[in-house]
């Protein structure tokens, strides 16, 4: 059993089994997403108070969700490569962070555009959500501006680490500050989800998109993480003997 | 036409689900493209090494 | 010889002696001190030149005003943490000495909180003048901005520490910084606006007390792994 994520760990397996299982957890997240796509937009009942509106539910929702998972990934594995010093550890961290921001960017937009036909603007600083989604943008650019601008790996590694925990821990913090704000104007119409009761066929798409999300957001994440292992293994002989296998000597 | 309108709220909840699947998209595009990028540089390297030889 | 002595200097002292130098080399260069005083004086008083004299308005406005420029002149400020050490080498010194790397960062802070933070909440009542605080309010201020400019000076090492040597590193600064400084903004200002409104402010003020007595634990440390990791 150890032998297995020994061997998982090892780059050259990594990379290979990455590739094995990648269409294995593609496939079942494309297919939740259609199911979910499919039942939210046309099966699931109009809510009584958003109309139809409120079916943007089914992608910010997940998208919000993501983005917080993606930085949950992030900080952990970055943390787990500081402490333990593993390089995929790292890979996995410098892999989800572009993906988590675009996820954060997308629940931005999807928040956006689900507030203005409720509440009659494009942005309503009154949602501590919103609020939050927002700062949690600025972490990831943060981060991902902190690993580009390190050349060394091993020193663009650490020192993103040290950033991705201590956002980690502020986290709360900050969605706590942001609601205490909020909290403090006339309230703003939350964009609560799906209203006063949430019926089974308003929630099962939801259940779905969301696990749909989660398996695309782990299928993309195994790609990025594959190129990070090859490209932080460069110089070693099994790399070079996959990407030139005649290696004869001239 | 029904689905399209969505009530009223069509243009919303359509760009919304657009914009998912342009994201969905560009996320997997954006993977594609770095380990392209990234093979390629090795190979690049490695080539060079070669010729070196 | 001193490096063969068999007593090292006590962590007390290891921690008076580094800030009592850096608070003489501040002294050598006033510029360090005045620069970010100012940027933040003339932040707040060009606030109201640009937008009108509107007293309603100014009052309204003011604690954030305040508040945001306060954060600006510390972010200004954060940039000269270690580099002036990184560039002469001591900061290479301080890696190897025996103290343990956290407290010699929170000497460093702490001193950095006497030269930028600690002036800052002595001038802010003049510049409160122009917003047409009431004097609750400007009492309340001076307590957020002094709680709040700990936490900034903790929280600023850590992105000190992370960007040190590196190029273009004020603006990356800023930027790692801003997210986390959130809170502090948000409690810092809502509480002046909330005293000036004659409400209750125990809630900031508590929370902004337990932020920094957090940050006061947990950035030393953050920031010392940080440093680590910058220079080797």
């Amino acid at each position: 059993m150890w032998t297995f994520f020994h061997r998982l760990a090892s780059p050259p397996h990594f990379y290979e089994l990455a590739n094995k299982i990648y269409p294995w957890i593609m496939v079942p997240g494309l297919a939740l997403i259609a199911y979910g796509t499919y039942a939210g937009l046309f099966v699931a009942p109009v809510d009584y108070q958003q109309k139809d509106a409120f079916r943007i539910i089914y992608v910010h929702v997940p998208s919000a969700y993501l983005s917080m998972m993606a930085y949950m990934t992030m900080a952990i594995s970055a943390g787990i490569g500081l402490i333990w010093r593993m390089k995929l550890a790292h890979a996995v961290a410098a892999a989800a962070a572009p993906i988590g921001a675009w996820f954060t960017f997308l629940a931005l937009m999807t928040g956006s555009i689900w507030g203005r036909p409720m509440w009659g603007t494009w942005w309503e600083w009154g949602d501590p959500r919103l609020t939050s989604e927002l700062i949690l943008l600025f972490l990831y650019f943060g981060y991902l501006a902190l690993r580009g601008a390190i050349d060394d790996q091993s020193k663009a590694d650490r020192s993103s680490a040290v950033l991705a925990l201590v956002g980690a821990i502020n986290i709360p913090i900050i969605h706590f500050s942001v609601e205490w704000w909020s909290s403090l104007h006339q309230g703003a119409t939350l964009v609560r989800e799906g209203g006063p009761a949430i019926t089974t066929d308003m929630l099962y798409p939801l259940l779905a998109m969301i696990f749909g999300f989660t398996l695309f957001f782990g299928a993309v994440l195994l790609k990025r993480v594959r190129t990070e292992v090859l490209a932080r293994e460069r110089r070693s002989r099994w790399v070079q003997k996959m990407i030139m296998p005649l290696e004869g000597r001239a | 036409m029904e689905a399209l309108a969505m009530g009223d709220y069509g243009v919303y909840v359509w760009s919304s689900f657009g914009l998912t699947l342009a994201v969905m998209i560009v996320t997997v595009w954006q993977a594609r493209n770095h380990q392209n990028k990234i093979y390629r540089e090795i190979e690049q390297r490695l080539k060079a090494m070669e010729e070196v030889k | 010889m001193s490096d063969w002595d068999t007593h090292s200097p006590s962590l007390w002292g290891a921690f008076r002696a580094l800030v009592r130098r850096d608070l003489l080399l501040a002294w050598k260069r006033p510029g360090d001190v005045l620069n970010p005083l100012f940027f933040f004086a003339m932040v707040a008083t060009l606030f109201p030149l640009a937008v009108g004299p509107n007293e309603e308005q100014l009052a309204f406005s003011g604690p954030g005003v305040l508040w945001v420029a306060a954060l600006l002149a510390a972010l200004l400020s954060l940039n000269g943490l270690f580099l002036t050490d990184y560039e002469d080498g001591s900061l290479d010194q301080l890696l190897l000495s025996p103290q343990p790397l956290p407290l010699l960062v929170l000497a460093k802070t702490t001193q950095h909180w006497l030269i930028s933070g600690l002036p800052l909440v002595i001038v802010s009542p003049l510049v409160a003048l122009t917003f047409q605080m009431p004097d609750r309010a400007v009492g309340i201020m001076m307590v957020t901005l002094l709680l709040g400019t700990v936490s900034l000076s903790l929280l600023g090492s850590i992105g000190a520490a992370l960007t040190v040597g590196l190029n273009r590193g004020n603006a990356l600064l800023s930027l790692l910084i801003l997210p986390l400084a959130m809170p502090v903004l948000i409690f810092g200002a809502r509480t002046v606006a909330l005293a000036a409104a004659n409400d209750a402010v125990a809630a900031g003020i508590y929370f902004l007390g337990a932020y920094s007595v957090l940050t006061m634990v947990f950035a030393p440390f953050a920031a010392a792994a940080a440093l680590k990791i910058s220079n080797e």
